[in-house]
């Protein structure tokens, strides 16, 4: 049954389904309708969990590491400065692989002080181990929650997932969205059964000092363990797909790439008014496409590379820098054809940092300035009288 | 990684420095707590010498994440143990040493005790950063020679005295607060049998020599842990939802030379009549202020015999 949702309920409707033990979060825009819902069903009884009102994002952070580390299912969401100021834990989850599962509702980064949207908050953790995935939609991001735990949780996987969703546009926006039913969610995530935990009947040592005799294995094992979660990814996808009878998830989706002779890269919502911008100029005999990148880290390559190898001219566009650098996306995607033969001409664009709106006619922008001319760092909608002398 | 074979659920073998005071108050605290106990540890010495890969020195289930995220890892722990309901026979633990407690872990402690977790904090409190090299903490006292506040023509050692961790605690409205010392082991076993014993938020600072940053003989760490209590520099103290309900009381109070006089870290204040004045009036407020000294012969007296 369909019910029209704000993207923030639908996620708190999807934790709920879930059952989390614990949940704990701090308040930062626009993150807090997720908690609030959440708080609410607690208060309620709809949900039977300890919710736990911290003192900053890093104790949050901890209290999750500390609660699924006792071998309970836990649940955070932050945003930006939040996620900035968790930083450390953010990393060290991964380390202790605990299958933590957040919400980072994608804001902006300080400074200047901006609470609007853009991906420059979960990039600045792209290195931490944990897995990052990427919706587009309400309906994505409520099943991409749902499939999380279910990745992070694999026995043989035991690593943290970020569910990216764009801060505003999809945590308060609307949509009908599909709520699956309680058993629909029992039978597809199985409840958290770890194999080691804080147990009084078998004392274990859990976060102990590592000399370099061990350490780059522990590292090691978390990087190889990210080449088997791209294969359990598209598993959990078709598994998905059976039990909940639509298509979510995976590592990247393809809107008429095929055949097509410009394509743009691009994550999170902005992928909907691309799609929009390729049905427009397809029907207008335009061949152009769009690759939607879901699963960021670990990173997709062979995905990419199959589904870009033909396509002669790529634009990225991304939501996020690189400061001093090319922006990374940008980077990781000319990287996949670095070597190979007859590769596509890859430009990079910067496009809505913190919140600037992406229209119909900048994405159009785009598609025009894609020519055989390779472009590095061209940023979109950039208003250059706001650059002079002045500003600077 | 378990301790099993040991008698103590926090076994030997591990990589302290000899006559290192935490190893001993870390290992009377848990075998007082019993094997229904869970560890959250912040980063320091305590972490690093018990739990080097792949040994532990623990025979509990004991966690280590971050620097000062234990208050919160251990908040995260006893949430999970209230939804799974055993909390009520499992004891948690946050501990860490007088910086993880003090500085850059007090806005987690701070947030576990405002959110009332039923979790002992242990502070074991040497007084200064020993695992990174003898830097200066909240909690050194006034005038030590340490590696951030080293003597100098401009400067005596640290210009600060001690943050009062137990004020802050009872501040938070705690439903037990200690100080201990590890110059009266009994002592800190009953007070962390009290302490588990009473549901909520709870807190001991148990004074620990350390003879590398301290610069004292180790096999002296008991009497200079006796010796801090018997010249009233570190009063051992109890409070009870917030009134102070135990002092131990001292026959014969000491001159702080007494104290001084056995550690490299105040060398340089013993030829200094004036800075010995000032520690003194440390001293002397504290004994004033707890009512340390003994009126009568007939009231409790000090009676705990360190072994010498």
């Amino acid at each position: 049954m369909k019910e029209l949702l704000e993207g923030s309920q639908a996620v708190a409707e999807a934790v709920r389904l879930c059952k989390p033990g614990v949940i704990s979060a701090y308040p930062i825009t626009p993150q807090t309708h997720i908690v609030e819902e959440l708080a609410a069903m607690v208060a309620e009884g709809k949900l039977r969990a300890e919710f736990v009102n911290v003192e900053s994002e890093h104790s949050a952070a901890s209290v999750v590491l500390g609660a699924v580390a006792t071998g309970v299912r836990a649940f955070t969401a932050t945003s930006s400065q939040g996620l900035l100021l968790m930083t450390e834990v953010v990393f060290n989850i991964a380390g202790m692989r605990l299958p933590v599962v957040m919400t980072c509702a994608n804001r902006s980064v300080s400074a200047p002080l901006n609470i609007w949207n853009d991906h420059q908050d979960a990039i600045t953790v792209r290195d931490s181990g944990w897995v990052q995935l990427h919706a587009e939609n309400i309906q994505e991001a409520l099943d991409l929650h749902i499939q999380a735990y279910r990745i992070g949780e694999g026995p043989k996987i035991m690593l943290p997932v970020m569910v990216n969703m764009d801060g505003f546009i999809l945590t308060h926006g609307l949509e009908p969205v599909d709520i699956p039913s309680q058993e629909q969610v029992d039978s597809f995530l199985p409840p958290y059964n770890p194999l080691y935990k804080l147990d009084v009947e078998n004392p274990l040592t859990l976060g102990p000092l590592v000399d370099p005799d061990y350490y780059m294995e522990a590292r090691f094992a978390i990087h190889d363990t990210h080449k088997d979660v791209l294969r359990l990814i598209p598993l959990i996808r078709d598994e998905f797909q059976k039990a909940f009878g639509r298509s979510s998830g995976g590592l990247v989706e393809e809107y008429r790439v095929k055949d097509a002779e410009k394509v743009i890269v691009a994550m999170g919502s902005v992928c909907g008014t691309i799609k929009d911008v390729v049905d427009i100029l397809r029907q207008k005999g335009k061949k152009v496409g769009l690759l939607k990148i879901i699963t960021y880290r670990p990173f997709p390559s062979l995905e990419i590379y199959k589904a870009l190898k033909d396509v002669p001219r790529v634009a990225i566009v991304e939501k996020a820098v690189s400061l001093g650098s090319y922006s990374p996306l940008l980077s990781e995607i000319r990287s996949v054809f670095c070597g190979k033969k007859n590769p596509p001409v890859i430009s990079g664009f910067v496009i809505g940092l913190g919140g600037r709106d992406i229209t119909i006619d900048s994405i159009k922008e785009i598609f025009k300035r894609l020519t055989a001319k390779q472009i590095s760092e061209e940023y979109i909608d950039l208003k250059p009288e706001l650059l002079g002398d002045e500003f600077v | 990684m378990t301790a099993e074979t040991s008698k103590h659920l926090f076994g030997s073998g591990h990589t302290a420095c000899a006559g290192c005071g935490q190893a001993i108050a870390a290992r009377l605290v848990v075998d007082v707590t019993g094997k229904n106990t869970i560890i959250a540890n912040n980063t320091g010495c305590l972490e690093v010498f018990s739990t080097k890969y792949p040994e532990s020195a623990w025979g509990v289930p004991w966690i280590h994440s971050l620097f000062e995220n234990a208050a919160a890892v251990a908040s995260g722990v006893e949430a999970a143990l209230k939804y799974l309901g055993t909390k009520d026979k499992i004891t948690v633990i946050s501990q860490a040493g007088d910086g993880g407690t003090a500085d850059i872990g007090l806005q987690a402690l701070s947030g576990m005790w405002e959110r009332g977790h039923d979790i002992l904090s242990v502070c074991y409190d040497n007084e200064a950063y020993m695992n990174t090299g003898i830097q200066r903490s909240g909690l050194t006292p006034f005038d030590t020679n340490t590696s951030t506040t080293p003597i100098g023509s401009q400067s005596a050692g640290n210009p600060r005295p001690k943050k009062p961790m137990p004020e802050i605690a009872v501040a938070h409205g705690l439903v037990y607060v200690a100080t201990a010392s590890v110059g009266y082991p009994r002592d800190i076993e009953n007070k962390v049998k009290k302490a588990v014993s009473i549901k909520g938020p709870k807190y001991i600072q148990i004074h620990v020599p350390c003879p590398l940053g301290w610069r004292h003989d180790p096999q002296i760490t008991y009497d200079i842990g006796k010796l801090a209590v018997e010249t009233g520099l570190y009063p051992l103290i109890e409070y009870e939802y917030g009134k102070l309900t135990g002092v131990r009381k001292l026959s014969k109070i000491k001159p702080v030379e007494e104290y001084l006089k056995f550690q490299g870290r105040f060398k340089h204040i013993l030829s200094s009549p004036e800075q010995i004045k000032q520690i003194q009036a440390i001293a002397d407020s504290n004994i004033e202020r707890y009512g340390l000294k003994v009126e009568s012969v007939s009231a409790p007296q000090d009676k705990e015999a360190g072994p010498l």
